[in-house]
């Protein structure tokens, strides 16, 4: 039997840098036209292309999978890791660079809710709009007209312009109609992390629903249990590439690291940076290496307890000379969240003025106040207020628990310990 | 979205959509906009809606750009230049060409900025981009019909009787719609990437009037120049409507060069639209 969805080494790349963010202007055509055959002429072709042509990013590279109807699966994946172009390619916005995708059956997508709606236009309005733009008929959603409003919790306020309403409600009418639409695939991106509580969870029910009467749905989510609730299968992006498929659950233990990945486990204190495969396509190499101690300056294990030293050591090239730069430590917790943020421009007395060539920087923290878990260490590189470089998942900390506070317990709720005092008055 | 006519889960091979990259010209998906028919008329409606609620005077700005226009023009050509008509009266004259040349003004500019003033449409949403720009002049044209009105209060006023030849008022009125939608089309996709668009519309606008009999008849132009003037499809749809509302012999081959000449510009627009709209949401 054939496949509902079918994609095949799909790939797309967009333009970065100088085209993108100038480009929108006649005259910077122009100027830009006129520089880059300058430089043909004057280098050659070969070169003149790669200096000042446009950059370009791999946003999905070579992704090819299977969805079969009634499949309910969830696309993981950290940020700028290739979700979001994957669902504008599966809804059309976008056509690939690479690769083709089959669709077979009716196909609805929600990767904003309430897309088209006017301020000026009063709730009754806007349901009509915004369901013809979903792909409903007229007749369609006069028919599931009272279902919509009922739904959405909204009856007193049909004929208010939506420009009154608060975001809440805003949210409540665009998933309203959204749950109304009848497709074979919905595709669904990140759409419930606005909205209440109770809503979030009556639409991941209308949602769970509409997956058991056999319909086929993507789900983007960061909500790892909306996933695992939901979802039978998943699968696992990072920059761009597909590189888990399976069940749900196998699928976030991936992507949260539970099952460890060999090469994670880097052997020695010493991370070389610059041949980091954890660098997303849009930077170039800056950050050399990153050289981890425990506060002793004994060579880091990948273990530490609650609330003792670290210090970093990032070694990084500057092409210029420049006084604006910004070495960053980042801890981040598996589920993407970052938890501390080291930065040199948090130094108070950085006198370091403007330099040039391989630099050194030591970042010390006296204690480290994270809780027990793991944890990745990012290490990022700013220049004139630009993210020049960055490297994810640089290496991992696994925070051993211990007794910061001198109780004879473990402290294990929160993100955090701090130092406190507590006193009967 | 609707991309096929199957109501059950259609496993056959006439459901399925391939979505693959597009290089160079591609032709126009006809079947895919005449099944989002109905989504038009909303986003007609739409348009129509929010012009009106968020102006005070709404429809009457239908009538009021022309109507002033006109008296403008009247004051300034009419009386102190005395231009003469071969025929109606000035107000009559000048009024029936600033109608159709306001909802043409109106329609190019509207349209061109469509595209980019509605961003969030085109970066998360699917439907036929045409529509976009399509329905910003096609919610111009029920203020097009307003101002029509007006002109036949103007005629009763004047005592002017209506031509025989007002059965062809409908084919000025498509020719317009042509030319305004082909303009439209290449210029809200040029936008897109050049914001440059916004600034050089207006411009040539203005010059517009001024090459368009408009407010001066064609037998002002010398006849070596009438060959240029030809080349402006509006020239054609202005003094055809002009004629057919007023009365005058219509000057055939002159009207069906604009009128080649806007269907050309039509078709154009729909191809380049479509080359160009691959890249919209990737720039906007």
């Amino acid at each position: 039997m054939s496949h509902i969805i079918e994609v095949d080494n799909l790939s797309k790349k967009y333009k970065l840098g100088a085209a993108r963010r100038h480009e929108d202007n006649l005259r910077d055509a122009l100027v830009h036209g006129l520089r880059a055959s300058w430089q043909v002429l004057r280098r050659g072709w070969g070169d003149g292309a790669n200096s000042s042509g446009p950059e370009w990013m791999w946003a999905l590279q070579d992704v090819s999978f299977r969805v079969e109807q009634g499949d309910v699966m969830g696309i993981i994946g950290a940020n700028g890791a290739g979700k979001s172009t994957l669902l504008k390619i599966l809804s059309r916005i976008t056509d690939p660079t690479e690769g083709c995708v089959r669709l077979r059956g009716r196909v609805a997508s929600l990767l904003e809710v309430g897309t088209g709606f006017h301020p000026d236009l009063t709730g009754r309005e806007n349901i009509f709009l915004n369901g013809a733009m979903l792909g409903m008929k007229r007749a369609e959603i006069e028919s599931k007209f009272d279902e919509i409003v009922a739904f959405a919790e909204l009856e007193k306020f049909l004929d208010t312009p939506v420009k009154h309403y608060s975001s809440g409600m805003y949210v409540r009418l665009g998933f309203a109609v959204a749950a109304h639409l009848d497709p074979e695939v919905l595709i669904v991106d990140e759409v419930l992390a606005v909205g209440d509580m109770a809503f979030q969870r009556k639409c991941l029910g209308k949602m769970g629903q509409f997956g058991q009467s056999g319909r086929t749905i993507l789900f983007v989510s960061h909500n790892i249990p909306a996933v695992l609730n939901l979802c039978q299968r998943g699968i696992v992006l990072e920059h761009g590439r597909l590189t888990f498929e399976g069940d749900a659950k196998s699928a976030v233990e991936y992507y949260v690291g539970a099952v460890s990945r060999p090469e994670q486990r880097s052997e020695s204190h010493i991370i070389d940076l610059w041949n980091s495969s954890r660098r997303p396509p849009q930077y170039q190499r800056w950050l050399r290496k990153l050289e981890v101690f425990s506060g002793d300056g004994r060579p880091f294990t990948g273990e530490l307890a609650i609330g003792t030293p670290i210090r970093a050591r990032v070694e990084f090239q500057l092409r210029e000379p420049t006084a604006n730069f910004d070495v960053r430590v980042n801890f981040v917790d598996l589920y993407g969240q970052m938890i501390f943020a080291a930065r040199s421009s948090y130094e108070p007395n950085r006198n370091w003025g403007p330099r040039s060539g391989v630099q050194e920087f030591i970042c010390e923290i006296p204690d480290l106040p994270l809780t027990q878990g793991e944890y990745r260490i990012e290490v990022g590189l700013v220049l004139n207020d630009r993210c020049v470089d960055y490297v994810e998942d640089a290496c991992r900390l696994k925070i051993l628990g211990s007794d910061f506070y001198g109780t004879g317990k473990i402290p294990s709720v929160g993100f955090l310990v701090h130092e406190q005092h507590w006193s009967l008055k | 979205m609707t991309r096929d006519n199957g109501e059950m889960i259609g496993m056959n091979s006439a459901a399925e959509l391939v979505l693959k990259p597009h290089t160079g010209w591609q032709p126009v998906d006809w079947q895919e906009i005449w099944r989002g028919r109905e989504l038009f008329t909303f986003l007609v409606w739409r348009d129509i809606k929010i012009r009106y609620k968020q102006t005070v005077l709404g429809g009457l700005w239908a009538i009021f750009q022309p109507l002033l226009a006109m008296l403008i023009f009247t004051a300034v050509f009419g009386r102190l230049a005395g231009i003469q008509t071969d025929g109606p009266p000035y107000p009559l004259f000048a009024y029936s060409g600033l109608v159709v040349w306001t909802f043409f003004a109106n329609s190019v500019s509207m349209s061109s900025n469509s595209l980019v003033g509605n961003q969030v449409l085109v970066s998360k949403i699917y439907f036929p981009r045409v529509f976009i720009p399509l329905a910003s002049i096609g919610a111009l044209l029920l203020d097009f019909f307003i101002g029509l009105l007006l002109m036949f209060g103007l005629m009763i006023y004047y005592r002017w009787p209506l031509s025989a030849d007002c059965v062809w008022i409908p084919l000025y009125i498509l020719g317009t719609l042509l030319t305004s939608s082909g303009l439209g089309l290449i210029l809200s996709a040029l936008n897109v990437s050049f914001r440059d668009v916004k600034y050089v519309v207006p411009f040539f606008i203005q010059m517009g009037l001024f090459v368009s009999p408009v407010i001066y008849p064609l037998s002002h132009v010398p006849a070596r120049f009438r060959v240029f003037l030809g080349l402006n499809p509006m020239s054609g749809m202005i003094t055809g409507f002009r004629q057919s509302v007023l009365g005058g012999a219509t000057d055939w081959g002159f009207v069906s060069a604009s009128f080649a000449m806007s269907a050309v510009l039509f078709v154009a627009g729909l191809f380049i639209f479509r080359r160009m709209e691959r890249r919209f949401a990737d720039i906007i």
